[in-house]
């Protein structure tokens, strides 16, 4: 049994240790707001916070967590930025398709919580999800409204 | 002309044809059997098939509430039709859109709403469905003043409606729809309800807020991937390396067997599979299994063979002699290009593409104690994904019951497409293991079978007059595309459309034209991929008109305004684009960090016209598009705001594939396994997006795809202009290009 902290709860977690965070979170406990892309940090869809810090949960062994405490999508609404951030994604109508905005609206919160007013380099730098639908326009919009 | 194309008129028989000869694929029902299932049972309640969107309870629950849950025949799947929906019906129902739940119906003749058949694609769902679920708006808030009027004694003229309301002025009386649904349901609708005067629209060109977009800020939208059943099993699979080749032999089966959670082995058409505990565990097993597979073909492309490659396929398209069959054709070609002073020719080629749509594809099915299926899976046409299923099930149709969940993107990726879904392999291990089964394919395994765009060439040569002015076009398209392999039975010639649109069609007054098809087959799955044929073929076409103006010491711009001579409609949309831009400029001219230069395109995809202006600028030997002014008209339209984002997410595909994808096979295998070897579009190469809607008043025309189709031929005309380098071989990324 590994203990993780996520979201401000304590969870239990049977599992062997090099299983990915990721599925951790969408399988066995049924966090499914994180989401399957790549498998192999190239997309950013299964972005959540370990210790604050924006993190590809696909490349974090349930073993590495030790006591990092876990942020995910679901509790994302609870943070002051991070509700901002929600607000400015739907008051900018950011989402088409929607699957890759989990892992957008975690970078964001994380961004702007390190930087709470990024230039456009900073949101080139941070912001590197992949966004098939083509919304990287919109999303660089909401990221500047929240910091606003 | 799109044989779909709603006035093309298939009758509903002929689509049904299709659907048994050619889109169940062979794999499944004989042509007699599937007209038959499809079209429902031969008696009893279901045997006479509603009039298509009309049935308000079919489409309609109205809740005490106030709320309204819509049953839609379409899927979400990031082109906003969930909200596109509620503005219609609510429009005319007199709901606020807000107060809408959309969801996608399941299979039933009653969604049949796209010129008699259903399905979301081909950018057909408002432009086709319009009028009907204005109708059926209306007639659903003629019921609820019916039933309003009985029971307040009243005549229905004394009534009115205000959101969600029905109202007695005269006495101040008010009673919701939630009161009246089900008595107004009772009633016999009134199909001759008249609809309201578009001058009096609240909704109906608004830009209303999507109902979806704060569920997906917020992680709670929930897609096939999210779902899960009780006791199901996870399971993941390995392909086979080259399609068409089989498991012959497991070689560590029993070592496999006993990893963690492992339940059990199976081998399935094409692939193995684990089935486990826990997907990661049923990954882990199955990529750690040792499968020896059949031998493919050695050689040649009826197969994937041994040998397979996309430059064996292309060598093959411009090898063949066969003179194929005519697309379009008008004056005297040959008489042309005898008299001609100059003539210009060129070949172009595009390769195959994934769709890389970020939601990888998965699929549960569940047996019921009954002996009945249900299945969750990602789909763009349920009744089909339903006729499929009872195939492999060995079930008639009316016992299998699909879920179709908001799609994580499609872009035609959601279509059956015989090996290139994940649904009969969950289907085939639920009935293997007792258990409901959830097959998630790996980015690499969806990598390994995502159909294709096809791989593409066409070969075009003009005759210029003295003066510089195209007299004849001559275009030879070799190939095959997705309608012709998934709806030949709906084509009234050999020439498939979806091969030929986007070189066909054009609005340019060239007087002596000849366009004609060859079809080779793929040995590959093909597919439909946002906006099908012409996202190639307005490349090349736009292309070449360019080196036709080039050819004739021309300006494109100048050239392309004399062809339209005739055309109010599209001229209008070239001064808009042009005026967006601040004015048609081809360059080179100084900008900011370099040289810069303007290329330009038109379209005419879908219903839809669009103009389009790129400017580019080329570091390090790569294209950096800047700028992109989009003119679109697509007539006219529901929701602005959904319109403007559609056109911008066309056009970013448009952009991604010209400047960076391409599946390329090698030795039968494919090339891309993930997105670091498949680039699509990132934010570094992210240029400015401006589009203009133009509503001419012309009959609506499609939004999903029609921004697409312009944006690699203005990129590729405006590297020519700044660079002097005409790239005829797609991606961009293929040609190292010089400074400016």
């Amino acid at each position: 049994m590994v203990s993780l902290t996520i979201n401000g709860r304590q969870y239990a977690v049977d599992a062997e240790p090099d299983t990915p965070l990721l599925f951790v979170l969408r399988d066995t406990l049924g966090l499914t707001g994180t989401k399957y892309g790549c498998g192999i940090a190239q997309c950013g869809a299964c972005t959540v916070h370990l210790d604050g810090q924006a993190t590809r949960s696909c490349q974090v062994s349930l073993e590495s967590v030790g006591d990092q405490v876990v942020t995910t999508i679901e509790a994302i609404e609870q943070d002051e930025i991070g509700r901002k951030v929600v607000e400015a994604w739907v008051a900018l109508q950011v989402p088409q398709c929607g699957y890759c905005q989990s892992g957008q609206v975690m970078a964001a919160t994380a961004l702007l919580k390190q930087t709470p007013h990024p230039t456009d380099g900073d949101i080139a730098e941070a912001m590197t999800n992949l966004c098939r639908c083509g919304t990287y326009n919109a999303i660089a919009a909401a990221v500047r409204q929240a910091a606003a | 002309m799109h044989p779909l194309l709603p006035g093309a008129s298939p009758s509903r028989r002929t689509f049904l044809t299709a659907i048994g000869g050619a889109f169940v694929l062979g794999a499944v029902l004989p042509v007699r059997l599937a007209r038959a299932e499809a079209q429902g049972p031969a008696e009893g309640a279901g045997a006479l098939a509603p009039k298509p969107g009309t049935r308000v309870a079919a489409f309609l629950e109205i809740h005490p509430d106030g709320t309204i849950k819509l049953l839609s025949p379409f899927v979400e799947g990031g082109q906003g039709i969930a909200t596109g929906m509620a503005q219609i019906v609510g429009e005319e129902l007199d709901v606020p859109p807000s107060r809408f739940v959309v969801e996608c119906a399941p299979p039933g003749p009653d969604y049949a709403v796209v010129n008699g058949i259903r399905m979301t694609g081909g950018s057909f769902s408002t432009r086709s469905s319009y009028e009907t679920m204005r109708r059926l708006g209306a007639t659903a808030r003629d019921l609820m003043i019916r039933a309003a009027a009985a029971r307040l004694k009243v005549q229905d003229s004394e009534l009115t409606t205000s959101d969600g309301v029905v109202l007695h002025a005269a006495t101040g009386r008010a009673l919701p729809y939630g009161e009246l649904a089900a008595d107004a349901l009772k009633l016999k609708p009134n199909e001759a309800v008249p609809l309201r005067d578009p001058k009096n629209f609240r909704y109906i060109r608004q830009p209303v807020p999507r109902l979806d977009v704060r569920d997906k800020s917020t992680g709670r939208a929930v897609y096939a991937i999210d779902q899960k059943v009780d006791g199901m099993l996870y399971a993941a699979v390995q392909h086979a390396p080259r399609l068409g080749t089989e498991p012959t032999r497991l070689a560590n089966e029993a070592e496999v067997k006993a990893m963690p959670g492992v339940h059990s082995i199976h081998r399935l058409p094409g692939a193995v599979a684990v089935a486990a505990d826990s997907w990661w565990r049923a990954r882990k097993a199955v990529e750690a299994l040792k499968v020896e597979w059949s031998a493919a073909k050695p050689s040649g492309i009826d197969t994937v063979a041994a040998d397979f490659s996309s430059e064996t396929m292309l060598a093959a398209l411009k090898a063949s002699a066969d003179p194929g069959h005519v697309a379009e054709e008008q004056g005297d070609v040959a008489g042309a290009f005898a008299r001609a002073a100059k003539v210009v020719e060129a070949d172009y080629e595009a390769p195959y593409l994934a769709h890389a749509q970020l939601e990888p594809p998965s699929s549960i099915a569940r047996f019921e104690p009954d002996g009945t299926l249900d299945v969750w899976l990602p789909n763009q046409m349920p009744e089909v994904f339903q006729a499929v299923s009872a195939k492999v099930a060995g079930l008639p149709p009316a016992q299998v019951r699909i879920h179709s969940p908001m799609l994580g993107g499609f872009f035609g990726r959601h279509f059956t497409y015989e090996a290139g879904n994940p649904f009969p392999q969950a289907i085939l291990l639920a009935k293997a293991t007792g258990r409901p089964v959830k097959v998630l394919w790996s980015r690499e395994e969806e990598f390994a079978r995502d159909a294709v765009r096809p791989l593409s060439f066409s070969r075009f040569r003009a005759a210029l007059d003295a003066a510089g002015q195209p007299t004849a076009l001559e275009v030879r398209t070799v190939g095959e595309g997705p309608i012709g392999r998934y709806f030949s039975m709906m084509m009234q010639t050999p020439v498939d459309p979806s091969a030929v649109e986007g070189i066909v069609g054009k609005p340019y007054a060239v007087p002596n034209r000849r366009m004609t098809f060859t079809k080779i087959a793929h040995p590959v799955n093909i597919a439909f991929w946002r906006s099908v044929g012409h996202s190639m073929n307005d490349a090349f076409y736009e292309s070449f008109l360019d080196e036709v103006a080039g050819a004739g010491g021309q300006d494109p711009f100048a050239l392309r305004m004399a062809l339209l001579g005739g055309s109010a409609r599209h001229r209008t949309l070239l001064t808009t684009v042009a005026e967006m831009s601040g004015g048609w400029r081809r360059g080179p001219y100084e900008g900011e960090g370099g040289m810069r230069a303007r290329g330009l395109a038109m379209a005419s995809p879908f219903g839809s016209e669009t103009a389009t202006i790129a400017e580019v600028s080329v570091e390090g030997g790569e294209a950096r598009v800047h700028n992109l002014w989009i003119a679109f008209d697509p007539g006219s339209i529901v929701n602005p705001a959904i319109v403007k984002a559609q056109v911008e997410s066309a056009a970013v595909l448009g952009l991604s594939s010209v400047l960076f994808e391409q599946i390329v096979y090698r030795d039968g295998v494919r090339q891309s396994q993930n997105y670091d070897t498949y680039p699509v579009l990132r934010r570094e190469h992210m240029p400015k997006v401006h589009v203009r809607i133009v509503e001419s008043g012309a009959p609506m025309g499609g939004v999903g795809e029609p921004g697409l189709p312009g944006v690699p031929p203005a990129i590729l005309n405006a590297i020519a202009a700044l660079t002097g380098q005409r790239i005829r071989a797609l991606p961009i990324a293929n040609t190292k290009l010089s400074a400016a």
